[in-house]
């Protein structure tokens, strides 16, 4: 740690209009700061993927992203219910959102596989009634 | 192809405009969110029926080229208006995703 950009975002739990607003801001800054096209694209659809998960699962959290030369760090944290069973979460298709939510053509079951397949490295450290923290890499090759 | 060029092609009615001279290099069609920005790739033309705010979130992620909305979808105007902030391509039509694709696989 030291010499990194740091960008912290609440996300609002409340709001599935505005779900995504800091996974654009963040595309805009890496956008800016010029990392090429596939990092960017990368990071941005984990962070949302992670996003509307906070948003359906536990009522919103905290997001900061962690710009290094050679990596871009995103740390997500909630204290929602936790997830019971990681592994059968990380399968595609398994899901437990609501029907209200996927009527809104969330609840696919893709979140956490798109998370993992869109970066390098993905940790989930969740426990049940406290919340989860999710930390993924992307690296900038 | 541009995008403005397949909107004439496809004789599409336009709902929010952006960059219409960007290239659209393939196609993808789908409504369920997630599947979509996992699988979509950036420059694609992306068929769906749905309308809600969050179409513009993904389109922005997933950098498509342009939405085009089937069965002649229209989007809400406060959505509307969510896409043309972002300069985003979205058109609708009044045909089916199926017919659509099926049109734009045989353009690209």
């Amino acid at each position: 740690m030291g010499d990194e950009l740091r960008f912290h975002f609440n996300i609002d739990g409340d709001n599935f209009t505005s779900a995504g607003e800091a996974s654009v801001e963040v595309k805009k800054k890496l956008r800016q700061l010029g990392f090429p096209p596939d990092v960017i694209r990368r990071v941005s659809i984990a962070m949302y993927e992670g996003e509307i998960n906070m948003v359906i699962h536990a009522r919103g959290g905290d997001a900061d992203v962690l710009v290094y030369p050679d990596r871009i760090v995103i740390i997500l944290e909630d204290h929602g219910p936790g997830i019971e069973d990681i592994d059968l979460a990380m399968q595609e298709g398994y899901s437990t959102a609501p029907d209200s939510v996927r009527a809104l053509g969330f609840g696919a079951g893709m979140g956490l596989p798109n998370m993992k397949r869109y970066t390098e490295e993905m940790h989930v450290e969740s426990t049940l009634g406290v919340g989860t923290k999710i930390t993924m890499v992307v690296n900038v090759q | 192809m541009t995008v403005s060029e397949m909107a004439s092609a496809l004789d599409l009615t336009p709902v929010s405009l952006g960059d219409t001279q960007r290239e659209v290099t393939g196609g993808y069609t789908g409504d369920l969110l997630s599947w979509v920005m996992g699988r979509a790739q950036s420059g694609d033309a992306w068929v769906t029926i749905m309308s809600n705010a969050n179409i513009v979130a993904v389109a922005t992620l997933a950098d498509t080229a342009a939405v085009i909305l089937a069965e002649g979808v229209l989007l809400e105007p406060e959505v509307a208006e969510l896409a043309r902030s972002k300069g985003i391509n979205v058109y609708t039509s009044p045909l089916s995703a199926f017919v659509l694709c099926g049109k734009l696989a045989a353009l690209l």
